[in-house]
């Protein structure tokens, strides 16, 4: 469990790693905070020929507010947006999943763009990205664009991005007063990678019927699954408990089609997102019906 | 009068070191020179070897030698039978054991082809690369049931089957009993295996020094001796010439104790071969391969009962997982065997088992070492047979056990130690009682459970018992010295793992020579500084050595009081030992230093009588009987999430009898340990192999071990039942913690899903399996 050999590179600007990026291609990996890309190297099952260690670049660690959103560098520890005043008035939902990842020793090391650029579809911050409708900034050492997080996860472990692209900064847009949210997840030890997961934001409408749902699950399928079935189902809908069992049920049986593992089987996994969306959802319009209250 | 030792919660002595890091681990050994070894290993379960190619490992940067099976010459053997068969009547036994480096074939998932040795561990890993095995891949034995059919592909072609062994023991008459019975219970139980996961994987250092002819070794063994014996034979050097040392060593848990590892059998050779010291550390995924695991058996269990409840015997017919060599004998299925028979009156039994070969990793004991098995079919037998006759499960544990005016306890089978399985002392109700007062259990069963069931939870309670045999001989030995500075040093030859073994053999010591606990100064696993012993297993250090101990030490005072008694005009009798002096009984003004003493006890000139031996000092032996068997209760109140099927331990309690305690302080630790590892092995760990042998987790991402998270605070207490077999009436503790717990688990969840008749048969569980267990008995209940 000794990696090979690579070249490492610490570069001090986003250019210079960009540079970097560009001259190595897929060859070059970028290291971020290394909670994955480190065992997957000490098993040798990635051999990079360089590194391009981001963790010198100032410009890539902050959050700030700006028009109404949660900006975030891509080198962002996760436990100082745990920690972070501003992601709980902002983005609430991306705080209370915040302690889900992992263990704090490793939130310490990992960042925001790790996670979200690695693509690992139990992780919680691809699943969230989506739920929150994130979008995130890329460049390339020509170019730059937003993609949103829906557009962003493509498959087991894979991103749209480049291999010359390189993720910059990920912008939250602040969840409205009047909507509400939830996060819920079910590891077999606190800590652990989730069997199942799921994130909802829901908006009432006039009259306290659903007016916006989205429900997204992680550790059913190769990237976040959204599942728009059951969203149907419930826009429009009083949020009573038997709607939203019907939801869910719909959500488990319909919006999701998950293998198994040495964990956890596909029915398992199954009955698990149907009891984590009824959680979350039911969850989610406890609280936004709580906001409209106010 | 000073205060007695033996029995006081003592700090322990070895942990300022241990906590701060100025511990020596074999990996903490840095030599001159040293170079490094890394290992290739076969991705494939089964296959044949048509050709190895190291040529491009050879010209890999740094690399000092590329080793094969081939390079080995004569060297090349396959390693020892470590306990012959058992010697009883109905046996068939095939020795197959592991060799160094694969040969022709290959017959499990990370057994070793090739060793490279580098500048470096990168540079090792770096040659791996470099070789080509070609493979012919051949089907793998995986599953127990399929490795006894007709077109089974063959571990090891030459035996034409998969069997290593049958047994079959008996006592009274199952046949009768079976007449005679109200009630048969007949079940298949499952139990599925797991690694034990030491924190410290092992590791060996080998220095091989040309101009003294002399080979050191350090080695995570837990039996030092033993390898320096083997080594030197296998080398062709005296035994002066090697010595192994076992120095602190993060876990053993008994896959330390497996030898020869061929990693040790290697770089003892190769060191000699190429004059430089060599180290090897096992990495945590060759751990998952390379070191031994256990606990794979499937049972088909009867049990014949009158409507009372009082058992009149048990038929068992198991399968035993050997993995793909047997090195150690039958030690595990036949401490499953045995201990299955449990606290209780089982006049007929049938016990037989096939331990079958798989292209699977080797089985050798493992914390526990077949008890697991063992407790878990009986216990559940008991359990299920309770709910048929509408008996409580505490009233039919209760009717049947052995009582207390019936020990010796004779149970008329072989034990592993290949003496009669006799209980030596026991006394199991009082235990029992603790338990059931500790966990609440009338409240809880009459009150809580009741209401909270109605309230959507699902609670249950369990409450199991189990014997352990412990303390096996043959024997073990102590040196005590007093040393010219008052303070007292012991060797002995056993290895310490983590035991606490430097503060409860010198309380064993203290109380003899009347010196503090923190002024004796203990050396395990040496070879140097102790020659004879077997090695740390079986829970036996405290029971065999600690006898030792008991004896040098006792013999070391003989010698205090004559010279003192010379020295201070005064007769033996009337002399005490107090704080590192002797003093007339009363008289602390006629005194003198125990350094005193040992000083005059090693006259520098002038003449002594005849037959006098210098020192203060003594080295004796113990070597019991037989073993020692200690009993315990375990209870537990849980919850299941109804939803997510995880579990949450509310109380766990465990009430113990190993007889006298040295030091209560390090017998919780050893109990929290073996629980939490128990605890693992029934919810968390299970190693999935998939049809072809391959492991499907070995890493600790995907093998779950329990974390501080998942073990709770465990309430224990004890009941003391004295060995008579041994001078300090003491009993092994080692394993008792981890065996019951699968027992316990299935129970309390049965009793958490009573509503729907839930029968949990197999081990390990997970949310995963309670679900479909749960969904099917539910189904059930529906019909």
């Amino acid at each position: 469990m000794k990696p090979a050999a690579f070249d490492y590179h610490a570069p001090r600007t986003v250019e210079e790693a960009l540079a970097l990026l560009w001259n190595y291609g897929e060859d070059g990996k970028i290291l971020a905070g290394g909670q994955s890309l480190v065992p997957t190297m000490n098993f040798r099952l990635t051999q990079p020929t360089a590194l391009i260690d981001l963790n010198g670049i100032e410009g890539l660690f902050f959050l700030r507010e700006d028009d109404d959103e949660l900006r975030c560098g891509a080198m962002t520890r996760q436990r100082e947006v745990e920690r972070s005043a501003l992601v709980k008035r902002i983005v609430p939902l991306l705080h209370e999943t915040m302690p889900h990842i992992a263990h704090a020793q490793i939130r310490n090391r990992g960042t925001i763009g790790g996670s979200l650029a690695h693509a690992d579809p139990t992780a919680e911050l691809p699943a969230l990205a989506i739920a929150l409708d994130a979008s995130m900034y890329v460049r390339s050492f020509t170019e730059a664009r937003w993609i949103s997080a829906r557009d962003y996860y493509v498959g087991l472990f894979t991103t749209s991005m480049q291999p010359d692209e390189m993720l910059l900064e990920v912008a939250f847009p602040g969840l409205p007063a009047g909507s509400g949210w939830a996060f819920e997840e079910v590891a077999r030890q606190k800590g652990n990678y989730a069997m199942c997961g799921a994130a909802a934001v829901v908006d009432l409408a006039e009259g306290g019927s659903v007016g916006n749902v989205t429900l997204v699950f992680l550790g059913v399928g190769e990237a976040p699954v959204e599942a728009e079935q059951a969203a149907s189902l419930l826009v429009g809908e009083k949020p009573t408990a038997a709607a939203i069992r019907a939801a869910s049920d719909a959500a488990a049986k319909l919006d999701i089609d998950p293998v198994g593992d040495i964990h956890a089987g596909p029915a398992f996994r199954r009955h698990l997102a149907g009891v984590l969306a009824e959680r979350v959802l039911t969850k989610a319009c406890e609280r936004a019906a709580g906001h409209e209250r106010q | 009068m000073s205060t007695r030792q033996f029995g006081q919660p003592i700090k322990r002595n070895e942990d300022p070191r241990l906590l701060t890091g100025r511990a020596l681990f074999t990996d903490d050994v840095q030599l001159a020179g040293m170079l490094h070894v890394a290992f290739l290993r076969s991705d494939l379960a089964h296959a044949r070897i048509r050709s190895i190619d190291v040529d491009g490992a050879r010209q890999s940067p740094g690399v000092a030698a590329v080793y094969t099976a081939d390079d080995l010459g004569d060297y090349w053997q396959p390693g020892p039978l470590l306990v012959p068969p058992l010697p009883v009547e109905q046996i068939e036994f095939y020795q197959r054991t592991q060799v160094p480096l694969a040969k022709e074939k290959v017959c499990h998932a990370g057994e070793a082809v090739a060793m490279v040795v580098a500048e470096s561990r990168y540079l090792a890993e770096d040659a791996l690369d470099g070789i080509f095995v070609d493979y012919e891949p051949l089907d793998a034995v995986v599953d127990l049931g399929s490795a006894l059919a007709e077109d089974a592909p063959l571990v090891h072609d030459d035996l034409g089957h998969n069997i290593n062994a049958r047994v079959t023991q008996a006592k009274g008459n199952w046949v009768q009993a079976e007449a005679d019975a109200d009630l048969i219970i007949r079940r298949r139980f499952s139990y599925d295996r797991g690694t034990a996961a030491a924190m410290e994987n092992r590791g060996i250092v080998a220095n091989w020094e040309e101009k003294s002819q002399h080979l050191t070794i350090w080695d995570t063994t837990q039996a030092p001796i033993a390898i320096r014996n083997g080594l030197a034979a296998m080398l062709g050097l005296s035994e002066h010439q090697v010595r192994v040392i076992a120095p602190f060593i993060g876990g053993g848990f008994g896959p330390k104790i497996m030898m020869f590892y061929p990693e040790e059998v290697l770089l003892a050779w190769a060191t000699m071969q190429l004059g430089r010291p060599l180290k090897w550390i096992e990495d945590r995924e060759e751990n998952f391969y390379a070191t031994t695991q256990e606990r794979g058996q499937v049972h088909d269990a009867r049990i014949a009962l009158k409507e009372d409840g009082t058992v009149l015997g048990v038929k068992d017919v198991f399968l035993h997982d050997a993995g793909a060599y047997a090195p150690y004998g039958l030690t595990v299925p036949v401490s499953s065997q045995c201990t299955l028979l449990g606290p209780y009156v089982v006049p007929n039994y049938h016990s037989e088992f096939t331990s079958v070969f798989t292209n699977k990793p080797i089985v050798t004991p493992y914390r526990g070492a077949g008890r697991q098995h063992g407790v878990f079919v009986m216990e559940r037998l008991l359990d299920i047979a309770a709910k048929e006759l509408a008996i409580d499960p505490i009233e039919i544990r209760r009717k049947n056990y052995i009582q207390p005016e019936q020990f010796p306890y004779a149970n008329d089978i072989v034990f592993q130690d290949f003496t009669q399985l006799i209980y030596d002392s026991g006394n199991y109700e009082p235990a029992l009682d603790r338990a059931l007062d500790l966990v609440g259990y009338e409240a809880f069963v009459r009150e809580e459970q009741p209401k909270r069931r109605a309230a959507g939870e699902r609670v249950g309670i369990g409450v199991v018992s189990y014997v352990e045999g412990t303390g096996i001989g043959p024997y073990e030995g102590a040196r005590v010295t007093v040393e010219s500075s008052g303070k007292i040093s012991v060797a002995t030859g056993i290895g310490t793992q983590g035991q606490g073994h430097y503060t409860s053999f010198a309380q064993v010591i203290a109380d003899q020579i009347g010196v503090k606990v923190s002024d004796i100064h203990i050396v395990t696993g040496d070879t140097d500084l102790f020659y004879w012993g077997a090695g740390t297993f079986a829970s036996r250090g405290a029971v065999v050595a600690g006898n030792a101990m008991h004896a040098a030490a006792s013999k070391v005072r003989e010698k205090i009081l004559k010279v003192a008694g010379e020295k201070l005009e005064a007769a033996e009798e009337d002399l005490e030992l107090i704080e590192g002096r002797v003093q007339v009984k009363g008289v602390p003004q006629t005194s003198i230093s125990l350094g005193q003493l040992a000083v005059g006890a090693n006259p520098m000139r002038g003449g002594v009588k005849p037959g006098t031996e210098p020192g203060l000092e003594a080295t004796e032996y113990f070597g019991p009987e037989r073993g020692a068997t200690a009993s315990g209760v375990h209870a537990v109140i849980l919850r299941v999430d109804p939803d997510t099927f995880n579990l949450e331990i509310e109380k766990y309690v465990v009430v113990h009898d190993c007889g006298k305690v040295i030091n209560p302080l390090i017998l919780d630790g050893q109990i929290q340990g073996g629980v939490a590892q128990g605890i693992g092995n029934a919810f968390y760990e299970q190693l999935h192999f998939d049809e072809n042998g391959a492991l499907l987790n070995a890493s600790l991402m995907d093998y779950l071990l329990p974390t501080a998270l998942d073990v709770p605070n465990i309430v224990s207490d004890h009941v003391v039942t004295p060995s008579p077999l041994n001078p300090l009436g003491v009993k092994g503790a080692g394993e008792a913690g981890a065996i019951p717990v699968g027992a316990l688990f299935a129970q309390a969840i049965d009793s958490a899903f009573g509503d729907i008749g839930l029968e949990v048969r197999e081990i390990p569980l997970s949310p995963n399996r309670l679900f479909e267990l749960v969904t099917e008995a539910s189904a059930r209940e529906m019909v």
